[in-house]
C-alpha cells in the first residue's frame, strides 16, 4: 500500500474499493431479497400447471402465455389497459409541467415550500381513502353537483362516478406528484441565463418553451412517464372503485386470477407479457425521443 | 444511586431466577391444555371478547386466534401449519377437499351437545361430509339472492327482473364468478355449482349489460352506492341486506327468488393434528350455543345461525330473522366444493362477460 502523497490525514486500513463496497452492498442485498427473488419466484410459478403449495402435483407448461390467444376478449382489456396508462400519463405531463415550471420560476422561500407540501400531500394519504373521497366528490348528487347547483340550482348532473373518465380523475390524483417532482428536478436545473440569451435574441415564449425548455426538460418528463404508466396500466383498486362496469382493467383480471381463480401461474403469466408489452412500449419511444432530442 | 450486588444477595437471585426460568419452563406445558387456536376471518365471531372472557370463566379455556384473509390462506396455513390449530373456520365448499387431504378430524356429534338444535338441513349438508363421515359443525349461513329498493320494485319475484325493460342501467351486480354464473345457472334450473352450458351462461349474463350500472365488490361500496340512488336491482348478500335496513335505514328489500337462491354455509372444523380436541369440541359447542349467538346477532351483528332455537330467540322484528327463514333453506343451492378446471373455467367466463360489459 502506497501513502498518500499530499498532506490529508492518512486513512488506513480501507480501500476505496471496499467502502464502496460496504455502502452499495445493503441496499443491493435489500433489492435482491425483496424484488428479485419474488420476480423469479413469480417467473417459475407462471411455468407451472398450478401454484405449488401443499401436495399438488405440478409440472412444466408454457399454456399460459398462449393467454391472450385462448381467451381473445383479454386483447381489448389490454388495449384499454395501454389506453388508461396513455391518458393518465399524458395528462399528468399536461398539468405537472407547468406546474413544476411554475414552482421553480415564480416562487421562492416559505411559499415554495408550502406549495410543495401540497404538492406531497396526497403520497401520504392511504390510497383508499384517496379513491372513496372521489367517489363522494363524483357521484350523481355527491359534492361536485352540491358544488355547481350551489350557483346554478337546476344544474344538470355532471356526477361521473362509475365511467372510464373517473377512473383517469382517481389516478391522475394518485400520480401527478411524481411528475411534478422529477419534472421539477429537471426544471430548476435549467440556468435562466440562457432563456434570456434566447430572449435577447428575439425568442418569444412559446419558442423559448418549445425550442429550450421542453428538450431540457425532457429527462423529467420521462422519468415521470416511466414512474406513472407503468403502475398505472397494472392498476386494479382504482378501476374496481369508481370504474363500475368500465373498470376492467389487466390489473383486475391478473387480481381475479390470484384472489378468485387461485391461479398463481395464470396471474403471473398475464403480468409478465404486460412486463414485455411494456419495455417493447419505452423501447420504441426511447428511440423515437432520442431522434428527437440530439437537436444540433 | 447504585445499588451494591454482593455475593449472597447474588446467589439469591441467581436462586430466584433458576427457580422462575424452572417455572417458566414448566408453566407453558401446563397452560397449554387449557389453551386453544382458532384460524378465522377476523372479526368473525370467534374473536369477540366478551365471548371468549365469558367461556374463559366457564371453562377455564382460554382462546387465542391466528386470522387468514382468503379461504386459500387457510386451506395453505392448515397444510403447513400442523399442530398450530385446534379450530378452523371452513367454508363448507372447502370442508369435504380439506378432509379429502387427511388434514381434518370427523365431528362426533355426541360430543356436541348444542348440534342437536342445528338444522337438520344444514347439519347433514353433504358439503361437511366426506368418506360418509361429517367433518364440520354448520354454525352461521346465508344467501346471495336479489336487493332491491323498496319504492321501485318490491314484489319482484323472477330473477328475469334483471333483465327486463324497467331495470336499464339500474342494476348492481356482485362480482364474483361463482355467484354470477349461479346466477344464471338457476335461471336455467341447472346446478349453481356445475352448469351445463358455460357459453350460455356467459351468453345470458352479457344480454344484462344495458342494464348493469355498476359492479360491486364491497358492502361498503353497495350500500354508499345504494344509498345515492344509483342503483334499484341488485345481486346482494342476505345478512349485508338485514345489516343495510338496521343500520343504514334503507329501503333496501332482501328476495328469494322463484328460481332459488344462492346459499353459503360456513363450519367449525377440528383439524386433525390439533393438540387440544376436546378443548376445541367444547368451543365448537359454545359458539352454536343460542346464548351467544343472540348476543352476537343483537349487540354486533352477524350472519343466520345455523342453529334452529337461536334463530327462534331472536327478537321477532330482528331483519336477520325476517330475513333467513328456514324455509328458504329449500329453495337453496349451497356453494359446493369444486375441482380446480371448473374454478377457472367460472372465472373466465365471468371475466370475458365484464370485458364485455366494459367495451
Amino acid at each position: 500500500m502506497s501513502e498518500p502523497q499530499s498532506g490529508a490525514p492518512a486513512r488506513r486500513g480501507l480501500s476505496p474499493g471496499a467502502v464502496t463496497a460496504a455502502l452499495v452492498t445493503p441496499a443491493y442485498l435489500w433489492l435482491t431479497v425483496a424484488i428479485f427473488l419474488p420476480l423469479v419466484a413469480m417467473l417459475v410459478f407462471s411455468f407451472l400447471t398450478a401454484a405449488p403449495f401443499g401436495n399438488r402435483a405440478v409440472s412444466f407448461t408454457g399454456a399460459h402465455y398462449l393467454v391472450f390467444y385462448n381467451r381473445p376478449y383479454l386483447v381489448e382489456v389490454a388495449l384499454r389497459s395501454l389506453a388508461l396508462g396513455a391518458w393518465t400519463t399524458g395528462i399528468c405531463a399536461l398539468i405537472g409541467l407547468p406546474a413544476a415550471l411554475a414552482l421553480s420560476r415564480a416562487f421562492h422561500g416559505r411559499t415554495r415550500e408550502v406549495l410543495f407540501f401540497l404538492v406531497i400531500l396526497p403520497f401520504w394519504t392511504n390510497g383508499l381513502v384517496r379513491v372513496f373521497s372521489w367517489t363522494m366528490v363524483l357521484r350523481e348528487n355527491g359534492i361536485l353537483d352540491d358544488l355547481v347547483r350551489a350557483f346554478w340550482v337546476d344544474a344538470p348532473s355532471i356526477g361521473i362516478l362509475y365511467s372510464y373518465p373517473a377512473i383517469v380523475v382517481g389516478l391522475v390524483h394518485a400520480y401527478l406528484p411524481y411528475m411534478i417532482l422529477t419534472c421539477y428536478l429537471s426544471v430548476v436545473a435549467i440556468d435562466d441565463e440562457i432563456l434570456e440569451a434566447a430572449k435577447s435574441l428575439g425568442a418569444r415564449a412559446p419558442v423559448v418553451f418549445w425550442k429550450i425548455v421542453l428538450p431540457l426538460a425532457a429527462p423529467g418528463l420521462i422519468a415521470g412517464s416511466v414512474l406513472i404508466f407503468v403502475p398505472v396500466i397494472g392498476s386494479f383498486m382504482e378501476p374496481r372503485i369508481l370504474g363500475g362496469t368500465a373498470g376492467v382493467t389487466i390489473g383486475t383480471v391478473i387480481e381475479d386470477q390470484f384472489t378468485q381463480a387461485f391461479n398463481w401461474p395464470l396471474g403471473s403469466a398475464l403480468s409478465f407479457i404486460m412486463l414485455a408489452v411494456v419495455l417493447v412500449v419505452f423501447a420504441v419511444f426511447s428511440r423515437a425521443l432520442r431522434g428527437r432530442l440530439t437537436l444540433s | 444511586m447504585r445499588t451494591l450486588v454482593d455475593r449472597r444477595r447474588f446467589n439469591l437471585l441467581l436462586g430466584a431466577g433458576v427457580a422462575a426460568g424452572a417455572l417458566g419452563a414448566r408453566m407453558p406445558r401446563a397452560r397449554a391444555a387449557n389453551k386453544i387456536t382458532v384460524l378465522n376471518w377476523q372479526g368473525y365471531g370467534t374473536d369477540e371478547a366478551w365471548a371468549l372472557k365469558l367461556f374463559a370463566e366457564q371453562t377455564g379455556i382460554e382462546v387465542v386466534h391466528d386470522y387468514f384473509n382468503s379461504e386459500q390462506e387457510m386451506f395453505t396455513k392448515l397444510r403447513t401449519n400442523p399442530g398450530a390449530y385446534d379450530v378452523a373456520l371452513i367454508n363448507s365448499a372447502w370442508t369435504s377437499r380439506i378432509a379429502e387431504e387427511g388434514l381434518l378430524d370427523p365431528i362426533d356429534f355426541a360430543t356436541v351437545p348444542n348440534s342437536a338444535d342445528l338444522d337438520p338441513l344444514l347439519r347433514d349438508s353433504s358439503n361437511f361430509a366426506f368418506d360418509g363421515k361429517p367433518y364440520g359443525v354448520a354454525w352461521v349461513w346465508g344467501m346471495n339472492g336479489l336487493g332491491v329498493r323498496k319504492d321501485k320494485a318490491a314484489g319482484a319475484q323472477s330473477l328475469e327482473v334483471l333483465w327486463s325493460p324497467e331495470a336499464v342501467g339500474r342494476v348492481a351486480l356482485y362480482d364474483d364468478a361463482i355467484t354470477e354464473v349461479g346466477i344464471a345457472a338457476l335461471l336455467f334450473g341447472e346446478s349453481i355449482n356445475d352448469p351445463k352450458d358455460m357459453k350460455a351462461v356467459v351468453e345470458k349474463l352479457k344480454a344484462m349489460k344495458p342494464n348493469v350500472k355498476l359492479i360491486w365488490s364491497s358492502e361498503d361500496q353497495w350500500n354508499k352506492a345504494f344509498s345515492a340512488g344509483e342503483f334499484d336491482y341488485s345481486i346482494y348478500w342476505s345478512g349485508a341486506a338485514g345489516r343495510s335496513q338496521k343500520t343504514f335505514k334503507l329501503p333496501v328489500e332482501f328476495i328469494v327468488p322463484t328460481e332459488g337462491a344462492i346459499g353459503w354455509l360456513d363450519g367449525l372444523s377440528v383439524p386433525a393434528s390439533a393438540p387440544n380436541k376436546a378443548e376445541a369440541v367444547s368451543f365448537i359447542n359454545y359458539m352454536i350455543d343460542p346464548k351467544f349467538y343472540v348476543k352476537w346477532a343483537t349487540e354486533v351483528g352477524a350472519p343466520a345461525s345455523a342453529n334452529a332455537k337461536a334463530m327462534e330467540e331472536l327478537p321477532a322484528d330482528d331483519p336477520q330473522k325476517l330475513i333467513h327463514k328456514t324455509e328458504y333453506l329449500k329453495k337453496l343451492q349451497f356453494m359446493s366444493p369444486m375441482p380446480d378446471d371448473r374454478r377457472q373455467a367460472f372465472v373466465d367466463a365471468w371475466e370475458e362477460v365484464k370485458a364485455f360489459y366494459a367495451s
